[in-house]
């Protein structure tokens, strides 16, 4: 048996023997998420010692080295044990914008004390984190950021407003790009980490389409951001006015991260699940529909193997992550217009129990932020047409 | 394994990128061939060419004196005819008939596969007997008849069938034309007494042939596989198809494309290249993402193939399927971005177009396909 056969049959019997049976059911509501942070409740007993069974091991970042708090996995175990809790349906134990972003760029742009002491908590789920990038005028053209951090020596007094910011209200600590130089557009921000209950921080969530209201404004008064917390730890990630090559790197995480890519379940087919769903019987335009739409599901779920393959290996575009982002967030888009479709007036309901207080109609409004969160459709199209096609630039 | 090619596949596609560049290049190929209104609708030469690089023996045994290799690596070279519009009995002989012949007696073996790795021979697949591919349906009849068989009926859009020294035919022995079982494949030789040709140049230049079967007397070892049970050997012959027309379909959607972004980088209007238009830039990289899916699921089903995976007969028609959409997309936006001149003869973007639709009709299209996707799946 090779080694990784071997780590394929050890992770079966451990996800068997851990977790537990209502931890491999379907997400249905925002609370079947265990986000970790100082405030974190957990929802029943399942979800807590699903999370703590998985810390412990280092699974909550299975591929982040041991020393931070991660289970310091091969890249084909990682796979591995995707494909396996994705076998039992498993819920992730943790999610954060630590693990899918902020942890990556420390991994990369982080000073060792830095990594130490955050991806540690990251890994644990002690911290909550936010991301300050959007502001109200500063959208897809991000670059254009005013929010400004004033140098006073051992500390920066940041004025400003954050916009789009999702779980401010919620999260312990951000990370947020500020501008230290004026005169440079690029070479001018900075990528800092600070304490949302820091003097002058204020948030107001705002109502989303779909009833729910997970982001907010986020404004800044003045807040007084040390250069260096405790033990010598920077507040910033990377080098001062560099900030930007570390927002970039990050942006590539979360685009790969909105894609789907290594997500089994957004390239799988929905046409049998739905038709039995309805009961057989479906519309005969719409069950072709579902055919297509089954056609580019699976033919995505091969490109997303190819683009994780090609990654590990350095074979893919470096914009590859954004074609990746763009097609993978249209089909899911497609995707749950079919399931509304598919559900009929049920799918409509809005604050049932039997529909999991409107689970699929929420999701749907849900889904249509894929194509603009972490860069729209249409910039992911901008950056392909630039960067890998090299068409000219106007 | 994962979804790039290794390094020995590497230099094979680099070796066939090269051979047909070079070889099969359009003028040198299609537009020669077809301007002389050649009746075979490609050159015997190139084939010779073919069989001295080992291409036609890709998928023939080392034992039997071929490269025994696998699906993957015959679509490195399909991709290769498709970027080229290379006419030749590639996909027919090498990948449809060579996967039945492997699937075949020694005795067919050793009387067939050696023309096919000198590059002699040439073989048709026959399965159609309509202008949509059906085959569950299939009605030509092979009646038993002293030690063999009598063959009678049609069978339609055969293509280079009037070329070609043996067709693989597909005809039914058993049961009724809607039946599963009883369907028996044949090695028909070309001068069997009794098949007619009534050959016809389709909208790409190559010729397909309505061919009829009158009659004619088959020896028992014409047989391929076993008699009554050969739809097991038809569903390899079908998935090697579908898997060898989607990777020449991808060659076929790249090489349009490719002529078209360097197109758009060259083209002046209103003073600026018209790559500069964001209308146009969008719709490049819409079609760059959905052809690199389409490349990304046709190597994963040709992985599968050669594995002998379960789903590799689903994922088959995926990558037909999806080939299919990508690769008409490809063609019809490369005519559009070229304006007025994608419209003549004389620019080579047209072929793509004309060379993309017969493939996507040949071995089933998208809507086949993808009704075949459904009903695999359970609905
Ligand atoms: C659910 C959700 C969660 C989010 N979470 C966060 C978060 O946690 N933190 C954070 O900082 N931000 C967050 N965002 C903000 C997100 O990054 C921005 O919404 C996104 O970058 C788009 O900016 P915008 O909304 O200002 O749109 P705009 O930039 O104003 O765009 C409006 C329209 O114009 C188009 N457009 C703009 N520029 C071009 C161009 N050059 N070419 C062609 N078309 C163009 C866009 O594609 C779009 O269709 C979130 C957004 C959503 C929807
Ligand atoms: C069958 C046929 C018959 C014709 N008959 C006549 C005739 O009798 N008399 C005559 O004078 N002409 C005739 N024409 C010419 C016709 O008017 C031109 O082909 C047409 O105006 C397009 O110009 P073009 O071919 O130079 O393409 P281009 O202008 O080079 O366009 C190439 C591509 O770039 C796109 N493009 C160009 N500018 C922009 C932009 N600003 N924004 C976005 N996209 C852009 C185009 O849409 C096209 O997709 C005929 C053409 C055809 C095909």
């Amino acid at each position: 048996m090779s080694d990784l056969d071997q780590f394929r049959s050890e992770t079966r019997a451990w996800l068997e023997a851990n977790c537990p049976a209502e931890m491999r059911e379907p997400v249905r509501e925002d609370a079947d998420i265990y986000w970790g942070g100082r405030n974190a409740t957990f929802k029943n007993d399942a979800q807590k010692a699903w999370f703590e069974v998985c810390r412990d091991k280092g699974y909550t970042v299975p591929a982040w080295p041991k020393e931070y708090g991660g289970a310091g996995l091969s890249p084909a175990e990682a796979k591995v044990l995707r494909e396996e809790m994705a076998r039992i349906h498993a819920r992730a134990p943790l999610q954060s914008f630590g693990i899918w972003m902020l942890g990556p760029a420390l991994l990369h742009f982080g000073t060792e004390v830095q990594k130490q002491r955050f991806l540690n908590e990251i890994a644990r789920g002690e911290i909550r984190w936010c991301q300050g990038y959007s502001e109200p005028g500063s959208g897809s053209d991000l670059v254009s950021l005013q929010t400004f951090g004033e140098d006073k020596g051992d500390h920066w007094v940041v004025n400003g407003q954050k916009i789009w910011t999702s779980y401010a209200d919620k999260a312990d600590w951000i990370f947020c790009l500020v501008r230290t130089d004026k005169n440079d557009k690029y070479r001018g921000i900075t990528f800092m980490l600070f304490d949302m209950t820091s003097p002058g921080v204020s948030t107001k969530p705002i109502l989303l389409i779909s009833g729910n209201s997970p982001f907010c404004e986020t404004f800044f008064d003045d807040v007084k951001v040390p250069k260096e917390y405790a033990d010598g730890i920077p507040a910033q990630v990377g080098e001062v006015n560099r900030g930007w090559d570390v927002a970039k790197y990050l942006l590539g995480h979360e685009r790969e991260m909105i894609s789907g890519a290594g997500d089994t379940e957004r390239g799988a087919g929905i046409g049998a699940m739905l038709t039995r769903a309805a009961g057989g019987v479906l519309d005969p335009v719409l069950r072709a529909e579902l055919a297509m739409f089954d056609v580019d599901a699976l033919a995505y779920s091969a490109m997303g193997e190819k683009f994780l393959d090609e990654i590990k290996v350095g074979k893919a575009h470096p914009a590859q992550p954004n074609m990746m982002k763009y097609a993978g967030t249209e089909l899911n888009k497609r995707r749950n217009e079919l399931i509304m479709a598919a559900g009929g007036s049920a799918a409509l309901e809005w604050d049932s129990e039997e529909s999991n207080g409107g689970s699929k109609a929420r999701s749907w409004l849900r889904t249509k932020a894929n194509s603009i969160e972490g860069g729209t459709s249409e910039v992911m199209l901008n950056v392909v047409a630039k960067r890998i096609l090299e068409l000219p630039g106007a | 394994m994962p979804l790039y090619y290794d390094d020995d596949q590497t230099m094979l596609a680099d070796t066939a990128a090269q051979f047909m560049g070079e070889e099969g290049a359009i003028a040198k190929q299609l537009r020669h061939w077809r301007d002389k209104g050649c009746k075979d609708g490609f050159g015997h030469a190139l084939w010779k060419q073919m069989a001295e690089m080992g291409f036609t023996g890709i998928l023939v045994p080392e034992a039997d004196g071929g490269m025994g290799m696998g699906n993957v690596e015959a679509g490195i070279v399909l991709e290769e005819i498709g970027r080229n519009l290379t006419p030749s009995p590639f996909l027919t002989s090498s990948v449809m008939a060579a996967t039945a012949l492997g699937l075949g007696s020694d005795d067919l073996k050793g009387r067939y596969l050696p023309g096919l790795l000198a590059g002699d021979s040439v073989f048709a697949v026959a399965i159609d007997e309509g202008p949509k591919h059906n085959p569950d349906r299939i009605a030509c009849k092979a009646e038993k008849s002293g030690n063999g068989f009598k063959l009678t009926g049609k069978k339609d859009f055969v293509v280079q069938g009037a070329s070609a020294d043996m067709i693989v035919v597909a005809a039914r022995t058993a049961g009724s034309d809607d039946d599963a079982e009883g369907v028996t494949l044949f090695a028909v030789p070309k001068d069997a007494a009794g098949v007619g040709h009534n050959s016809v140049r389709l909208v790409d230049s190559s010729m397909a042939s309505h061919v009829t079967f009158d009659a004619v007397e088959l020896d028992g070892d014409a047989v391929i596989g076993e008699v009554d049970g050969g739809r097991d050997v038809l569903n390899r012959v079908l998935d090697a198809g579908r898997v060898g027309a989607a990777a020449e379909g991808v060659g076929v959607a790249r090489g349009s494309m490719d002529m078209t972004i360097d197109y758009l980088k060259q083209r002046k209007q209103f003073g600026r290249l018209i790559g500069e238009f964001q209308a146009l830039q969008h719709r490049a990289a819409h079609l760059y993402s959905e052809v690199e899916i389409a490349r990304a699921v046709v190597i994963k089903a040709q992985q599968l193939l050669d594995a002998g995976a379960e789903n590799a007969s689903l994922m088959a028609s995926v990558a037909k399927a999806k080939v299919g959409k990508a690769a008409g997309l490809a063609v019809k936006e490369g005519v559009q971005m070229h304006g007025g001149i994608g419209m003549t003869d004389e620019y080579d973007i047209g072929l793509y177009m004309k060379r993309d639709r017969a493939l996507a009709e040949f071995m089933g299209d998208v809507y086949y396909h993808a009704g075949r996707v459904a009903e695999m799946s359970g609905y």
